[in-house]
Formats: C-alpha cells, structure tokens, sequence
C-alpha cells in the first residue's frame, strides 16, 4: 500500500517543488488562451454560417471559413497542451492524485466524453463541409460548442472543488465513503464555472474582434473586416457587464467560504470593520504600501454595509498565508480590465445607438485591438488569485501543495524542457496564425457554391 | 464480475483502441519520415490522419482518466516513477499534433519540411517512450508508491528496451496496412505500401519472437504468464501475424486490416491476462488498487452514458471519412 509516509516524504527539494508550480502554472496558463478560444469560437463561427446559410451572403461564409480554418488548427494545440495538463496531474502531483484522484475523477470522465463529441464533430465538421447540405453540416457543428462549454464546466467544477473539497471522508490517509457528485458539486462550483464560461467568451469575441481592428487600422475598412469586427465585439460588449456582476458573485463568495484568499486579494492584514477597497501598492513586512484607498468600500461590497466585518489575514497562522503581493495585484488588474472592458463596451453601444455606426476615431480602433489582449491577461490573473491565492493548500484545509508534489529528484530540469518546448509551440502558432491571416483571403463564394 | 474488474476491462479496451487507432496514426508519421521524395506518399497519409487523428488521441486522454479514477495508487505510482519517459511522450505528443496541422497549413516549402521533420520524428519517439512504461511496468519496475521506483533504471533495461522497439514496430506495421487499403480506394497505387507492410510485419514477428528471450531473462513473471495462462493469446497473435503475410502477399488488403488488428489485439490482451489480478507486479493488484464503489459505479454509469453519445458519432464520422474523395484534402 502507498503510506501517508510517501506524501510526508514531499518534494526532493524545495527547487523542484518550486519547478512543479512553475510548471503546472505555465502549462495551465498557456492552455486556457487556447481553450477560451475553443469553448467561445464554435459559437461564433456557427452564427455566422447560420447567416450565410439563411442569406447566401459571400462575405459571412468567408468569415465562416476562415475561422473554421483557425479553429482547426486551435483545436489541435489545444488537445495537444491538455494533453500534457492531465499527464501532469500524476507526473507533477501523484500525491494529490493517489489520494484524491477518485474524488475528482467523475467530472474529469465527463469531459472525457465532452472531448470526445468535440474531436468527432470538428473531424466531421472541418472535412466533410463540402459533401453535406449546408443545413446538416451547420447541425454538425452544434455539438462542437455545446461540449465546448461542457468540458469548460467540467474540469472547472474539478478544480472548484481543489478550492472546496467536499464528498468524501478521511480514515489513516485514505479516502472513504466517496460521493463523487457532491464532490463535483462543491460550493465552489457556481460562482468559479459561471465566471470561466462567461470569461472564454469574452476571451473569443474580444480576440477574434481584435484580429479584424488591426485590419481597420491597416485601412482594411470594406464589410468583410467590420462584419469580423462587430460580430464577435457585440458578443463581448453584451458579456462585459455580465461579468462584473458575476465577478462580485465570486468575490462574494470567497468572503463566505474562502476569506483568507480575499483578504490576499485586497491585501487586507488586520480583520475589521469598514474595510477599505486598496488598489495597487506593494506589500512588504505584511503592510500594503503606496495603495489608493477607498474608505469602507470592500465592507460595503462584501455585506452591502460599513459595519460588515472583513476577515484578514491576520486570521491564519503566517504559514497558512499565500503570497500577497501576486494575488493582490492579480485581482486589481482583473478588476480594473473588467471596467475597461464595459468601457469599450458602453463606447461602441453608445455610438451604434446614435447613428449606427462605429465610432469614428482610430482610438477606439487602437483601444479594441488591445481589448482582446486584455481580455486574456484578465483571465490569467483571474486564475493568478484563485490559484496562488489557494496556497499553501493544493485542496484547501485538506492536503498542501508540499504534500503533493512528486518526491522524485530533477523536477526542474524536465521544468526547463518544459519551458523550452512552450517558446517553441508559442512562436510557432503564432508564426502559424499569422501565416493564416496573410494567407490570399479564400475566395467568397456562396454558401450553395463549394469552395 | 464485480464493478471494478468492469472498469478494468472498459479501461483496456481504451488501451487498445489507442493501439489500434492512434498507434496506426503514429505509424503514418514513422512512413512520413521514411517516405524520403514519395509525395503521393506523404499526401496519402495526411489524407488518412487528417480528419480522424484527433478523436483517436481522445483514447488516451480517457485512459489515463480511468486510470487515476478507478485505480488512482496505480496512476500516482506509473507517473511518478516512470516521469522521465512519461514527460517524453507527452512532448512527442505535443509537437506530433501541433506540427501535423502546423504543415498542412504552411504554403512555403521549408516550413512543410520542418513541420513535417517534428511531426515525423515525434511519431517515433511517442511510441517509443509509452512502449518503455509498458516495459517497465511488465517487468515489475514500478512498485507501489510515489517515485518508489528507480527513476532511470525503471525505463532504460531489456524489457523496457524491447517495449519501445515493439510499439514503434506495431505502429508501422499497423499504418502500412491500413494504407494499403486506402491507396487502393484513392486510386494510387499500393504497391509501395504492401512492400512495407511486409517487411516490417517479418521484422516486427522477428522482434516479437526474440523478445521473448528478453522476457525470460528480464521478466520471468511475465514469461510465466505468457506461456501459460496468456499462451492462447500469443498463440493467437502469432497465427494472425503469419495470415495477414499470406493475405498481404495475396493482396487480399480489406482482410488483412482485419488479420492485423486481431493479431494486435491478441498481444494486447495476452499482457493482463497474464498477470491478471496484479497490476504492478510483482504483487499489487487491481483490487488493492481500486476506489470505492461508489466511484466505481457511478464512473461506469457516466461511461455507459458517453458510449451512448460517442459511439454513433464515430461510426458517422469514419463512415464520412472513408468516403472523402481523395483530393478533398
Ligand atoms: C475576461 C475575464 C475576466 C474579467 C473581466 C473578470 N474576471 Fe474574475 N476571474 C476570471 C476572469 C475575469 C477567471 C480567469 O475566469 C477566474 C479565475 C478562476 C475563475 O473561476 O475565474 C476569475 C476569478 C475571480 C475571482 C476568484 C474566484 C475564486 O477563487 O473562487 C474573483 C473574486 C473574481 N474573479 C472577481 C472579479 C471581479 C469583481 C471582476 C469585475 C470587474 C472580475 N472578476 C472580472
Ligand atoms: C486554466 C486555467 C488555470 C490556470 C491559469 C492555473 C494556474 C495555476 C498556477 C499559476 C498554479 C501555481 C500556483 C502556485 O504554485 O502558487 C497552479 C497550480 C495548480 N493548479 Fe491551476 N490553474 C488553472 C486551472 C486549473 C484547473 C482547472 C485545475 C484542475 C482541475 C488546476 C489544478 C492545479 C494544480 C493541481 C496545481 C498545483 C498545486 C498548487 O500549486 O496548488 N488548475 N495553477
Ligand atoms: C479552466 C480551465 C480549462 C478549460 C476551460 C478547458 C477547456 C478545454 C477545451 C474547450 C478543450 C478543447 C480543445 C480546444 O478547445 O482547443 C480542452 C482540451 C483539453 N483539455 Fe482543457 N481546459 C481547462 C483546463 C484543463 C485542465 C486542468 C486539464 C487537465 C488536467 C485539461 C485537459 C484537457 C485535455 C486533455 C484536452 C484535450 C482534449 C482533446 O483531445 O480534444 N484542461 N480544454
């Protein structure tokens, strides 16, 4: 049997458990700019295919087809780096798998199931557009963004419940009377799955919009390039409030359930009454300096009044602590991304509600090619304070990230191949997206026509 | 049966059908390297991975989550001994697909010629590393435990060896089959691949059979087992291997798909029937391994469900795939 003393053993040295986050975080961050692209895109893509299909206009079946065009190659990079993200979670972290594996394992089947429906459909979809009737291949395409966003649900319902484990009970190290669906179920589950799915479509229209505004600025102005641009920004200008709301679900959340990851967040040391909101500034000797305070503001978020108490860090022990500095400003720069974004968004509503059109200056073509940069920066510091603001526990109260990490030694060197393997896969799809972009647009042809 | 041997078995075939389907996909990439000016070769082979390699990787991707579900000691002790071939195989994996839809792309000549180069040699060396933990495993280099077994000498010894030369053979052969049968029905002409298909099939029977002089020394467990209660299997196997050279050399190419993919899957089964009820020999079995039943039944209820969704939909799409005209891309 493997003995709780294998899990004490814990890493073979500090620099290799440091080379395992390194690692989990940069393989994890680096796939979910590809996956917010494959849970939102689909839907794009068919929106404009159902257009085409139902107008016969040229200019949105060449929108369709190339975008298929990207989503194939998307969908192979990001089968690919999942990939690697589930034989990390054995080759990085065997303790946390061997005891918890069979706890979180049902969500991670069910997106099993959610992968496999993607890949067939996108198979049949990408090859077989011209041997169908357009109204069946358009059908084949639904399944595509339906498991999209199931596998989105699913392995974030997995990770909620690392934040808020749940279903099971612990006898000498071993897990018993397992109920996997409250496991997967977790408080955590709603607020965390809601903020992802609505974030990778953000994710999808900002990015794909952002592509087409750098075409306008290059004086592309013709209908295929705003037809590119407003499509998927009107998907992100109509998300954008809805995020916020949902964003202060989640904060809402961890005031009840996780409140020393909020008081990291805010970098909020002392627990009191009429907590301040702190924007910026740096901590050091566990004081936050140089931040812009808002008087009582995070008490009145919190508990919609100035008397609400605020727990802080000072609550846990300081080995209880995640770092500060990261998921404090991780947070702000979500935050302070997510107003810029209803910003842009209230801009573009304004001007299509005064004369139908969009707005006329090169700024805010400049400022919606950075949207869709934006946008992504807001989701890795999103997983910036959920995850660094988890530890030092890997499943929160339950087992730390130390106890987890595989003892074996070298850690950081396969973490170096690792490093080096990713700036080759990035300057290749870039280089590969790029190429598709130059590429002699494919000719517009009527849906009816064949490529 | 009780849920947890279902799981077991549920979990093989997956192993399987990642041989069958992913192992000839990685065997086109090994003819891919091999084809050296033979562009109608490579063509035919893009055109037979292109739309179905994706689902078929799925395969694996379900085996390791059955894995660490139903029996996660298991999946915790195989990815912490054995990581350094394991992190292998995943960065194979990696450029394998990455590269694969990277060339069919690209426009210029050297991208295509240095995205096929990653894709090419990555097909070989996957295979290689996940045949070196099979090894390992089999040959009961990896105890119980988090990285409870040596990290170098796990994977680098005679099985393992022969694990990894066996899989990249199994491979090619399998491809060299299967694209036989579709040079036929793109109208090209066959012969190249039958050559193939033939010579490896005697070098891959040749490797088959000296391994199990490798095996006596280096695994005797597993030699006990394949000579005895799995010899029906290896018996099996071997008369399927010597069929599909006849049905080969009679050019009979849609039987012989079938001669070599039972031949395959009889190798497949002979291995845990061998050692059946241990998972990591010498002495760790499934039932020590397995988790609770609740875990276990609900697992094959969500199984049974997805069978119910995917099912069909392969059918569909190889249906689809295997009408594609062939300069459809
Ligand atoms: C487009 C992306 C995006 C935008 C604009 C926002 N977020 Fe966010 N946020 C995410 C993308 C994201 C995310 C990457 O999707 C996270 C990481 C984990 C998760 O479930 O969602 C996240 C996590 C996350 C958490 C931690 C949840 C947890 O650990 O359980 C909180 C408290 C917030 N967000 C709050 C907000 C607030 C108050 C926002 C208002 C402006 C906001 N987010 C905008
Ligand atoms: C895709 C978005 C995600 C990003 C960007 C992300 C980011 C990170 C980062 C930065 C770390 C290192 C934290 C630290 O060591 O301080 C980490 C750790 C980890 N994450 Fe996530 N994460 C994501 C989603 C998930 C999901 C969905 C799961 C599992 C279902 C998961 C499982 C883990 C595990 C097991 C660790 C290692 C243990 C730990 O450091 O706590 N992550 N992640
Ligand atoms: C919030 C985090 C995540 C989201 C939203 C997400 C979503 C997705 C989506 C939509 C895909 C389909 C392929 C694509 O779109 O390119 C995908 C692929 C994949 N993801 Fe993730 N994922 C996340 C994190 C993870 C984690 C933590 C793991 C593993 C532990 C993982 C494992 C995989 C695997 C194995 C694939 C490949 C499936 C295939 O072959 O089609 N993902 N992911």
């Amino acid at each position: 049997m493997l003995s709780p003393l294998a899990l004490a053993a814990g890493p073979a040295s500090p620099a290799d458990l440091l080379a395992a986050r390194m690692q989990m975080g940069l393989s994890l961050g680096w796939h979910i700019i590809i996956a917010c692209l494959g849970v939102g895109m689909p839907g794009l893509l068919l929106f404009v295919e159902w257009r085409a299909v139902r107008t016969g206009d040229a200019e949105h079946m060449l929108l369709a087809r190339r975008w298929a065009k990207a989503i194939g190659v998307l969908f192979a990079v990001g089968a690919v780096s999942g990939t690697i993200l589930s034989f990390e979670m054995g080759l990085l972290w065997p303790g946390l798998m061997d005891v918890y594996g069979q706890v979180i394992g049902v969500p991670f089947a069910m997106e099993g199931i959610a992968f496999f429906i993607e890949a067939i459909f996108l198979g049949i979809y990408l090859y077989a557009w011209d041997r169908l009737p357009p109204r069946t291949h358009l059908l084949s395409g639904i399944p595509i963004a339906v498991a999209g966003v199931a596998s989105a649900f699913f392995v974030v319902a997995a990770n909620a419940w690392m934040n808020q484990p749940r279903g099971f009970d612990l006898e000498n190290g071993r897990v018993t009377r397992v109920d996997p669906i409250a496991a997967m179920l977790n408080p955590a589950t709603p607020p965390q799955t809601i903020h992802m799915i609505v974030a990778a479509f953000m994710v999808a229209g900002f990015g794909t919009a952002a592509v087409y505004a750098v075409g306008m600025l290059r004086g592309r102005r013709d209908r295929y390039h705003r037809l590119g641009f407003l499509i998927p920004f009107t998907l992100g200008a109509v998300l954008s409030p809805v995020q916020i709301v949902v964003g202060d679900y989640a904060a809402k959340f961890l005031a009840e359930y996780q409140p020393t990851k909020l008081a990291a967040a805010e970098a909020l040391f002392h627990t009191r009454t009429h907590a301040p909101l702190s924007l910026g500034g740096i901590v050091r000797d566990d004081t936050l300096h140089y931040a812009v305070e808002v008087p009582s503001a995070l008490s009145i978020l919190v508990g919609f009044s100035p008397a609400t108490l605020v727990q802080g860090l000072d609550r846990v022990p300081p080995a209880d602590r995640p770092p500060v500095n990261p998921v404090h400003w991780g947070f702000d720069v979500m935050v302070a991304i997510g107003f810029f974004l209803l910003l842009m968004s209230a801009w573009l509503a304004f001007t299509w509600w005064r004369r139908r059109d969009l707005p006329s200056t090169p700024v805010f073509l400049w400022l919606a090619a950075l949207a869709g940069v934006a946008a992504v920066v807001a989701v890795e510091a999103g997983w910036i304070v959920t995850e660094v603001g988890r530890q030092p526990w890997i499943a929160y109260g339950r087992m730390r990230t130390v106890e987890a990490v595989n003892p074996a030694p070298g850690l950081w060197a396969g973490f170096l191949i690792v490093v080096l393997v990713y700036l080759v896969l990035t300057v290749a799809t870039l280089y590969v997206l790029r190429l598709m972009t130059r590429a002699v647009p494919v000719r517009p042809v009527a849906p009816q026509e064949r490529a | 049966m009780d849920a947890a041997q279902i799981l077991l078995v549920v979990m093989w075939v997956g192993v399987t059908l990642y041989a069958l389907l992913a192992g000839a996909d990685f065997g086109g990439g090994v003819w891919d390297l091999l084809a050296g000016r033979e562009h109608t070769n490579r063509r035919l082979i893009e055109h037979a991975i292109g739309p179905v390699w994706e689902a078929n990787h799925v395969w694996l991707i379900f085996v390791l989550v059955v894995l660490w579900t139903g029996f996660p000691p298991v999946f915790a002790s195989v990815m912490s001994t054995l990581y350094i071939p394991l992190t292998g195989a995943a960065l194979g994996i990696i450029f394998r697909g990455s590269a694969f839809v990277f060339r069919k792309v690209s426009t210029e000549w050297w991208q295509r010629r240095l995205f096929g180069a990653a894709f090419a040699i990555s097909s070989v060396l996957t295979p290689f590393f996940l045949g070196t933990v099979a090894g390992a495993i089999g040959s009961g280099r990896v105890p119980p435990g988090l990285a409870a077994g040596d990290l170098i000498g796990s994977w680098v010894n005679p099985s393992s060896m022969y694990g990894g030369v066996l899989a990249v053979g199994v491979c090619a052969y399998l491809a060299a089959v299967y694209l036989c049968d579709d040079a036929v029905r793109a109208g090209l002409d066959p012969e190249g691949f039958r050559r193939r298909a033939i010579s490896t099939g005697l070098l891959v029977g040749l490797v088959a059979l000296a391994g199990i002089g490798v095996l006596r020394l280096d695994a005797p467990g597993l030699f006990a087992g394949l000579t005895h209660r799995a010899l029906p299997a290896v018996v099996a196997s071997a008369v399927m291997g010597v069929a599909s050279l006849g049905l080969l050399w009679a050019r009979r190419y849609l039987l012989v798909r079938v001669t070599a993919v039972l031949a395959v899957t009889a190798v497949m089964w002979g291995w845990p029937l061998a050692q059946y009820p241990v998972m990591l020999p010498p002495s760790y079995t499934y039932a020590q391994a397995a988790a609770g039943p609740e875990v276990l039944l609900i697992t094959l209820i969500v199984l049974g469900a997805g069978a119910l969704l995917v099912l069909p939909s392969i059918g569909w799409l190889l249906l689809i795939q295997r009408r594609l005209p062939y300069d459809s891309g």
